[in-house]
């Protein structure tokens, strides 16, 4: 089958060049019809395997001699080879079930559920056990390989998604063998999208031909600029580097085209990573800006709370995983309350056990803070050891989607999303709750308040108890982006105090400019001059601003400042 | 009567702080027949991560070896000291291993940092130190073992491999911003472009201790490795930041079989905090790789799992390390027949002991060790599969041959020589200077 569809596809190559321009619509046809001839063969070789048994046969030995070369030439010939087993095989590998027997030269694979079946026949094998077997073990150039045959195999596939799917790895393999394949597939195809897709996988196919004839390179090269994305780039480039002549100058102008294009989509790049950094500050921060921003403690233990809330997480979905596994993907709803909740605890306890003995002297708050970072980290250490834990990511969360040019991450839009949440319930419960209230009127004055009736000494354990809360919810957030380690806090609490400090102490919407402002600059900062230099010169920025307005973006203006 | 009761309060005080020194020594009850060993590594603080395990893997060998009847006949007794990943603090309990505590020899240290702060230490007092990570060579002292690999013994074949099976032609070098990935780095660099590759084709980025956000990092790698010729990313990122930019790297869809990234400070322990599905195929070089198929390594990690009483606890490349240095370390007492550090210096050097790759690291005069070079992929279940490893042993080379400066130095601790930086050029003991 490799070799009758290679055959065809040369004797259309080498019937084109000959034509003239005029007659070239026509010669398309007669190499559509050829192309189409050889389809038909293919599909009648694809249901006679018998007819080629004996290189089937050599195709399963070459997967067991453990050698990665021998298991890459069987992968290349599997997909064309006509075996009927071949889809089981390819999807078996991709999942680490296809097993051999070395001194037997024979090749098994297992179902989900552990059952082997003979991989030649596709007929089970209960005698079989895996204990005696190998697995057929993959590199990269394999998995390469692997991802063409799939893509080969499943372009026909009845599952749309899948199609789709197997149409983006041939675009990346631009494997040449496949190419009969995704022509018979465009012809089936209805559904826009992933005609679309077979037309760029054929484009990057023939682009990257060079016997193939100028006039559908050159079309195919307009294809892969219209697609305009950074693998396009990709191909584009390699073509210009092999090819000569038109084919090489179309191939460059089009790769210099979609660059251009990409640059300016970098800018917005850099804005959607600065709000997504942004919205990781302001996660840290905004705990502070109760604490630090309203209540005046300057709390040190500020990310050791984040680090206790990444620990809940884990906690939460460790005990879904072992007792009710169907909840795993939803651990993260149940560890945000749990968090807030444990954290607001453990905040409340350290207000009243130190820090209300330490109201009106910051000094001795950040010393005895800063001890009390060290104690619950080297507890966390104790307790659940020094290596990091794993808090897997649910499917809402994993991957990414393309807007424009742009590939936005699925968990970092979440985070940004949870972050303005937080931010404006935080918003609401201060402005619109008793508690709030009461809360505003003990740090604007805390005589009077305490005269009209208001006992501060519960409103400030409160307070610190909702600013530890909140951090303990960001904990949950960074768990998904950040290690699970004691250390995760320590990593914060700088960037925190920085955030508060530049938007403006007491006050929460300077916060969230703050936190935005030093993410879309660092953002921007960071290709120009490296992320060392990059935070470097932040830094000094803040410095040189807080120079220039002590109080921050948004002072807080009126009798309560000098209080 | 106030005045015994004072001297009574003061003596209880003192023989209670006694015991208490005693038992956190973990000294209870030895008498003067045991040899003691030092444990240097940092059980708090950032780099704990890396470094408890080391503490766990030597306790669990003196142990063994005192169920096989100690050492010349005594116990051994381990002194463990927690230097709290502050490097000034790693040079003092040093000194109070040796001094005070005067333990035969040391285990310890991760980072060079650390390594460079108490080396000073060990060359003052005369002291043995068994430093068991990978690092960025250049050095070589009387007083120090070197049982990691060093640069030739793993950056280097990984770009090899890189050039030779994935036929990378562009490299991204990125690395953590201190003196190992500096100086791999530059070792890189200069070994690269002797290889023919072009300025342009080579990327370095340097990213502070514990980088959390990749993204940026992440997208300026994609579009390197778009300009039509393989590329591949040599990481020497360390620590904490791993897990985020590995994260990141699944979720920009960055793949192994687009951009591979090779890691040298990536190992089985660090993989343990990630879901790896995604990362499959991403390479790491090491001398070691827990899934190394022989009765060796099998029965090491039986004994490790059993040790730790956790059946999932992971082995890596420096506990191997450390198993080799402790064993090299009796070989040689037992054939010096004392603990005596001149002696043991002398007697180091030519040991041989079984490594767990089912090799023979052998002890070379530089204080470097011969060990094979193994190149694994990530797997789903967080291990590695060696997809290449050399034919034979590696001797680990000090001095780097690539750096200007340094390609004229050896060294060669064997008397009469007895040099750590003898010039081949200039004949003289002494470095690179003149």
């Amino acid at each position: 089958m490799t070799r009758s569809a290679t055959g065809c596809s040369a004797a259309g190559a080498g019937a084109l060049p000959l034509q003239s321009g005029k007659s070239r619509t026509r010669m398309v046809e007669t190499l559509s019809l050829l192309l189409g001839a050889c389809l038909i063969l293919a599909a009648v070789l694809l249901v006679a395997p018998q007819a080629r048994a004996q290189s089937t046969s050599d195709v399963l030995v070459a997967f067991t001699t453990d050698k990665f070369p021998d298991t890459e030439r069987a992968l290349n010939e599997i997909a064309t080879s006509g075996l009927p087993t071949a889809p089981q095989i390819v999807e078996a590998l991709t999942n680490n079930r296809l097993w051999f027997n070395g001194p037997a030269r024979k090749l098994y694979f297992t179902n989900e559920a552990g059952a082997v079946f003979d991989a030649a026949t596709g007929a089970p094998a209960p005698d079989v056990l895996t204990s005696g077997l190998k697995h057929v073990r993959l590199n990269n150039a394999v998995r390469r390989s692997l991802d063409a045959a799939r893509g080969a195999l499943t372009l026909m596939s009845s599952d749309p998604a899948r199609r789709l799917a197997a149409a983006e790895s041939v675009f990346k393999s631009r494997d040449a063998s496949a190419l009969p394949l995704v022509e018979a597939a465009l012809a089936r195809e209805t559904i826009e999208a992933n005609r679309k897709s077979l037309e760029e996988a054929r484009a990057a196919i023939v682009a990257s031909d060079s016997g193939a004839p100028e006039a559908r390179r050159l079309e195919s090269v307009e294809i892969l600029k219209n697609r305009g994305d950074q693998d396009a780039v990709g191909i584009l480039s390699t073509i210009a580097n092999w090819s000569e002549g038109r084919v090489k100058a179309a191939a460059e102008s089009a790769s210099g085209t979609i660059q251009a294009r990409l640059a300016l989509w970098r800018n917005v790049q850099n804005i959607w990573y600065g709000l997504s950094l942004g919205s990781v500050l302001l996660l840290a921060a905004i705990g502070l800006a109760i604490t630090f921003g309203v209540m005046g403690i300057i709390n040190m233990a500020h990310g050791e709370m984040v680090m206790l809330g990444a620990y809940t997480t884990f906690m939460v979905q460790e005990w879904a995983r072992n007792a009710h596994p169907g909840l795993v993907n939803y651990s993260l709803f149940i560890a945000i309350p749990l968090a807030f909740l444990l954290t607001a605890a453990v905040g409340i306890l350290i207000e009243r056990l130190v820090i209300r003995f330490l109201y009106g002297r910051p000094l001795e708050t950040l010393l005895a803070t800063f001890g009390i970072s060290l104690i619950l980290q080297q507890a966390v250490r104790t307790i659940f050891g020094a290596n990091n834990r794993e808090v897997s990511a649910p499917p809402f969360m994993s991957g990414s989607f393309d807007f424009g040019s742009l590939s936005i991450g699925w968990g970092r839009m979440w985070i940004i999303v949870f972050a303005i949440a937080v931010f404006f319930a935080l918003q609401f419960v201060l402005r619109a709750t008793s508690f709030g209230l009461r809360m505003r009127a003990v740090t604007q004055n805390r005589r009077m308040a305490s005269s009209m009736g208001i006992d501060t000494n519960r409103i400030d354990a409160m307070a610190f108890g909702l600013g530890s809360g909140i951090a303990g919810m960001a904990g949950v957030a960074l768990s998904q982006i950040d290690n699970v380690s004691p250390n995760l806090g320590q990593s914060y609490i700088i960037d925190s105090f920085m955030v508060v400090v530049f938007g403006g102490v007491g006050n929460l919407w300077g916060t969230l400019v703050g936190a935005l402002t030093l993410g879309i600059a660092n953002k921007f900062l960071e290709p120009i001059a490296g992320a060392v230099l990059g935070k470097i010169l932040l830094l000094v920025f803040i410095i040189l601003f807080i120079q220039k307005r002590p109080r921050g973006l948004f002072a807080l203006k009126g009798r309560a400042v000098e209080a | 009567m106030s005045f015994t009761r004072r001297i009574m309060l003061r003596a209880t005080g003192a023989a209670l702080g006694g015991a208490l020194a005693l038992a956190s020594s973990g000294a209870f009850a030895q008498g003067a027949g045991t040899i003691k060993v030092g444990i240097l590594h940092s059980l708090s603080g950032t780099m704990a991560i890396s470094e408890t395990t080391l503490k766990d893997v030597m306790l669990m060998l003196i142990e063994e070896q005192n169920k096989k009847g100690g050492l010349l006949g005594k116990k051994l007794e381990a002194v463990v000291v927690d230097p709290a990943s502050n490097w000034p603090l790693f040079a003092e309990k040093a000194r109070e291993l040796i001094s005070k505590e005067k333990v035969a020899a040391t285990f310890g240290c991760w980072t060079s940092v650390s390594r460079k702060s108490v080396l000073p230490v060990f060359e003052e007092l005369n002291s043995i130190l068994f430093y068991p990570v990978q690092y960025e060579g250049e050095e070589s002292s009387k007083n120090i073992f070197y049982t990691g690999a060093a640069p030739n013994q793993q950056a280097i074949p990984a770009v090899d491999y890189l050039m030779e099976s994935e036929k990378v032609q562009r490299w991204v070098l990125a690395g953590t911003d201190y003196v190992y990935p500096r100086t791999t780095n530059k070792i890189l660099e200069a070994y690269l472009k002797s290889k023919g590759v072009k300025q342009e084709d080579i990327m370095i980025n340097y990213t502070p201790f514990g980088h959390t956000d990749w993204q940026t990092i992440v997208a300026d790698i994609k579009k390197f490795g778009s300009a039509g010729k393989k590329t591949a990313v040599v990481s020497t990122i360390n620590g904490d930041a791993n897990v985020p930019f590995y994260k990141e790297l699944g979720n920009a869809g960055v793949k192994a079989t687009d951009i591979p990234v090779v890691a040298f400070s990536v190992g089985e322990e660090e993989l343990a905090g990630i879901d790896t599905k995604p990362l499959i195929g991403h390479l790491a070089a090491w001398n070691y790789f827990q899934s190394i198929d022989n009765p060796t390594n099998k029965e090491f990690i039986a004994k490790w799992q059993a040790f730790t009483k956790n059946p999932k606890r992971v082995t890596n490349d420096p506990m191997e390390a450390h198993v080799i240095g402790f064993n090299m370390w009796v070989k040689a007492v037992e054939k010096a027949g004392s603990t005596d550090p001149e002696a043991v210096i002398d007697a180091m050097i030519g040991v041989a002991v079984p490594n767990l790759t089912g090799g023979l690291s052998t002890m070379m005069p530089n204080h470097h060790i011969t060990k094979p070079v193994l190149i694994g992929e990530v797997q789903g279940d967080g291990q590695f599969n060696t997809v290449w490893q050399t034919s034979g042993l590696v001797v680990g080379d000090e001095w780097s041959d690539f750096l200007e400066g340094s390609k004229d130095l050896i060294s060669d601790w064997r008397k009469p020589l007895s040099c750590g930086n003898f010039n081949v050029k200039t004949g003289k003991c002494g470095g690179a200077s003149k």
